[in-house]
């Protein structure tokens, strides 16, 4: 097994942890969280499945670069919501009730 | 064929994209005039496009001039070009209102940043219709996701918050579902390039690529709000303040769904069959239960909405009808222009409704028909479009899938179909029945700009009229290349 | 959310992880090798380095909107915090002062690095922005710097300067044949200017991130 596959496989049940997480997790700030996990994840299968032959592939490297930058405006977009959100209400959850998690 | 340098299909994107950066430039507030002005531009553009589409057919425009697999290419046929002119329409005639809108003093706060994120949405958009490339189509739908959030935010209110937070975690879940079919995609062809992809898919399918069909269709259906994800959508675009709610219910939606059926009748062409049922179903639950509630709601914003659930089930329903005759194609997107159309008109009509009333619910409704009847007849006009009735463009899309299911005898569709046309008349006759009482003696109306009513009266005029020209529509879409 | 929706959501994960691996696993090689195309076009791309070549270059178009999105989130961050004034910063220890003042200009001339770095090695504009914005930070932190409150003319210019230059140059370029059309020959020169201008922006929309945010609830 070639490292890259190595690093696919792990991106691939890093997504589906993060994925499974977000549906779950009540807290907003564990949300956005587990959104960056499987992001990550999302990225780990894009760059290691393309380079599992050994051979460096810059394109997948490209766009996870793209990819970051996006994550990164959509996480400080989600954290900016979700202060105000807590400015507002005095809540961290979306859904009352929740807010022991 | 036009100069290189001034190919509509580029400056269908660069122009968006430059008046959103200059007017936020321009400053708090600022901007509207530039808008109106680039988006008759951007109408020309379009128009411009579709005539040299019928002139010469589908074109690619390569990016950096590389062409596919090494660069981006930007693909002018048939389907993209409708719904760029959809788009097009739709924006110049919301953003005239917009200007109206937010001139009043209760409103004037949320349009602070509304004129660059509109922009930016629509240049998302036009990126997003023109795009052939896999991994480019997701940063366009994050532009376009991200720039919906902000816009669901501009309201500022709780609701408003709440609504924006829950779209958003909803939107990226569903992007980062497609990023990994992308990945998936990469790692079995080493491309993204949605041409070069065709052949290698019929080719050789491996389960990693159905696996990653799936996740692509499942985070497009979530950004669609297809019936079981449409959850996010009535808070959204119910609390939005209305020329936000018009532009995301007649226009955002239909971006994931003209993603889905590109997919659906490209590259996974071979693997559509086994989910058309899964997808035909969830369309008929969602134009029942969103119809259903629209009956139920008590706010006249989430009225509307509740009725974009329940019309975007209608596209959804073609995709076990789809053959090589192309009726359910048709339908689908006739469906999507009248929708499209009549639905900004009713949002347009709402938020005329609120402001003129002073409050968002159907009962405080009374007495409303005398004093914007322009606005009143607007809405009827959207509403024989939403319900389907002749001669609207609604009818006609509803008519073609009636026909595509009896040839392929697929009775069951139909029944779904008639059940959505009179829950739909339904709820419109409550708005309007509702307008015609008298008014309560306390209830006091506030003057309402009259650009804005007849913004509203336009487009639910184009989304009856557009029925007596759908030939000519249809025409447009036949060209592949 | 209840027991049985959570217990049904953590099966699905799970069944979707286990199928990832089996595909995974049993994926034969892909049929196009995208990486000889690029070393076989990189001299025509005006730098040296694959990826800066790909994000700038082939895959340019991707990196356009790629800073139109952290514009949005920007934009959309301002409509939140409505404008409120500017909190005064807090007060810091001196050494955490006396450090950040002393970091300063090697933060400067590590981005200035990686921004000329970029051509032939990893490096570039983002790398180089994201350094300008942690410096920026640091001085927030440390009580150096304020929080900005709704931005002026001057720094609404430095937040769209990038994002303008970048379009400008794509747009310029439709007279080659199609957007960012570089001609093989001034390539390096207008990747540069277009790496500048974004190294300036997103520094500090990177900053703004943080900044426009931090502060107001103190």
């Amino acid at each position: 097994m070639s490292t890259g596959l190595l690093y696919a496989l792990a991106g691939v049940v890093l997504f589906a942890l993060g994925a499974a997480g977000v549906i779950v997790l009540a807290h907003l700030l564990r949300k956005i969280l587990a959104f960056n996990v499987m992001g990550s994840g999302a990225f780990l299968v894009l760059v290691g499945l393309a380079q599992r032959t050994g051979v460096p592939d810059p394109v997948p490297q490209a766009m996870v670069l793209t990819g970051i930058v996006v994550a990164v405006a959509a996480t400080a977009l989600a954290l900016g919501l979700a202060r105000a959100w807590h400015a507002r209400t005095g809540r961290g959850t979306l859904t009352e009730g929740e807010d022991r998690d | 064929m036009t100069e290189a340098w001034l190919d509509p299909a580029a400056w269908l994107i660069v122009l968006p994209l430059l008046w959103a950066g200059l007017a936020f430039l321009a400053g708090p507030g600022r901007g509207a005039r530039l808008a109106i002005v680039a988006l008759a531009l951007q109408l020309a553009l379009a128009l411009k496009l579709a005539a040299d589409l019928t002139a010469t057919g589908a074109r690619v425009h390569a990016v950096g001039g590389w062409g596919a697999p090494l660069g981006i290419d930007l693909m002018i046929d048939g389907l993209s070009t409708v719904l760029l002119l959809l788009t097009q329409v739709v924006a110049v005639a919301l953003a005239v209102y917009a200007q109206g809108y937010f001139a009043d003093a209760h409103h004037r706060r949320e349009a602070t940043w509304f004129w660059p994120l509109a922009g930016f949405l629509l240049a998302a958009m036009n990126a997003l219709f023109l795009s052939a490339d896999l991994f480019n189509l997701y940063v366009t739908l994050e532009l376009l996701g991200l720039a919906a959030v902000g816009l669901v935010a501009v309201g500022g209110g709780t609701a408003q918050l709440a609504a924006a937070m829950r779209y958003l975690l909803v939107s990226l879940t569903a992007s980062g579902a497609y990023l990994l079919g992308v990945a998936l995609v990469y790692g079995a062809y080493g491309t993204v390039s949605i041409a070069t992809l065709g052949p290698l898919v019929a080719a050789q399918l491996p389960l990693a690529v159905w696996l990653a069909a799936g996740l692509m269709l499942v985070g497009l259906m979530a950004k669609t709000a297809l019936f079981p994800f449409h959850f996010w959508l009535p808070p959204a675009h119910g609390s939005a303040p209305a020329p936000v709610s018009a532009l995301l219910s007649a226009l955002v939606v239909k971006a994931s769904f003209y993603l889905v059926l590109r997919l659906w009748l490209g590259p996974f062409a071979s693997l559509g069959s086994t989910a058309a049922g899964l997808a035909g179903a969830l369309g008929a639950a969602a134009i029942l239960w969103g119809s259903w509630q629209a009956l139920r709601a008590q706010r006249l914003k989430q009225l509307v909405a509740w009725s974009t659930v329940a019309q975007l089930g209608y596209l959804f329903l073609i995709f076990p009808l789809l053959t090589a005759d192309g009726l359910a194609l048709q339908a689908g997107v006739l469906q999507t222009v009248a929708h499209g159309l009549a639905k900004a008109a009713l949002f347009a009509a709402a938020g005329v409704l609120m402001l003129a009333t002073g409050r968002d619910t159907v009962e405080g409704l009374a007495g409303v028909a005398g004093r914007v009847p322009l606005t009143l007849f607007a809405f009827g006009l959207a509403g024989i479009t939403i319900m389907g009735l002749p001669p609207s463009a609604g009818f006609l899309a509803k008519w073609l899938l009636i026909d595509a299911a009896l040839e392929s005898g697929q009775w069951g569709w139909i029944l779904v179909i008639i059940a959505g046309g009179l829950l739909a008349a339904g709820y419109i006759f409550r708005v309007l029945r509702q307008a015609f009482l008298l008014a309560p003696e306390e209830s006091r109306f506030h003057p309402v700009p009259r650009r804005l009513e007849w913004m509203a009266f336009v487009l639910a005029a184009a989304s009856v009229l557009l029925g007596l020209r759908g030939a000519e529509l249809v025409a447009l879409l036949g060209i592949t290349p | 959310m209840n027991r049985l929706a959570r217990g049904v959501t953590v099966g699905v994960g799970v069944a979707l992880a286990v199928a990832l691996v089996v595909a995974l696993l049993e994926l034969p090689a892909a049929a196009i090798h995208l990486p000889g195309t690029v070393a076989q076009h990189l001299a025509q791309s005006g730098v040296e380095h694959p990826v800066t070549a790909v994000l700038l270059n082939f895959r340019g178009w991707d990196t356009l909107l790629e800073v139109a999105v952290l514009l949005l989130a920007l934009l959309t961050l301002l409509t939140l915090s409505g404008g409120q004034a500017a909190v005064a910063a807090v007060e810091a220890d001196p050494l955490l002062q006396g450090l950040a003042r002393k970091a300063l200009p090697l933060i400067i001339l590590m981005a200035g690095y990686l921004l000329w770095a970029g051509a032939h090695r990893p490096g570039g504009a983002f790398q180089a922005g994201a350094v300008l914005a942690a410096g920026a930070v640091l001085l927030q932190l440390a009580g150096l710097l304020p929080a900005w409150a709704a931005p002026g003319r001057l720094l609404r210019l430095g937040l769209t300067l990038g994002f303008l230059v970048f379009l400008a140059v794509a747009a310029a370029l439709l007279g080659q044949g199609a957007l960012l059309q570089y001609p093989p020959a001034s390539a390096g020169g207008l990747i540069l200017l277009i790496e500048a201008g974004l190294t300036l922006s997103l520094g500090l929309i990177l900053a703004g991130l943080f900044l426009f945010v931090t502060g107001r609830r103190a």
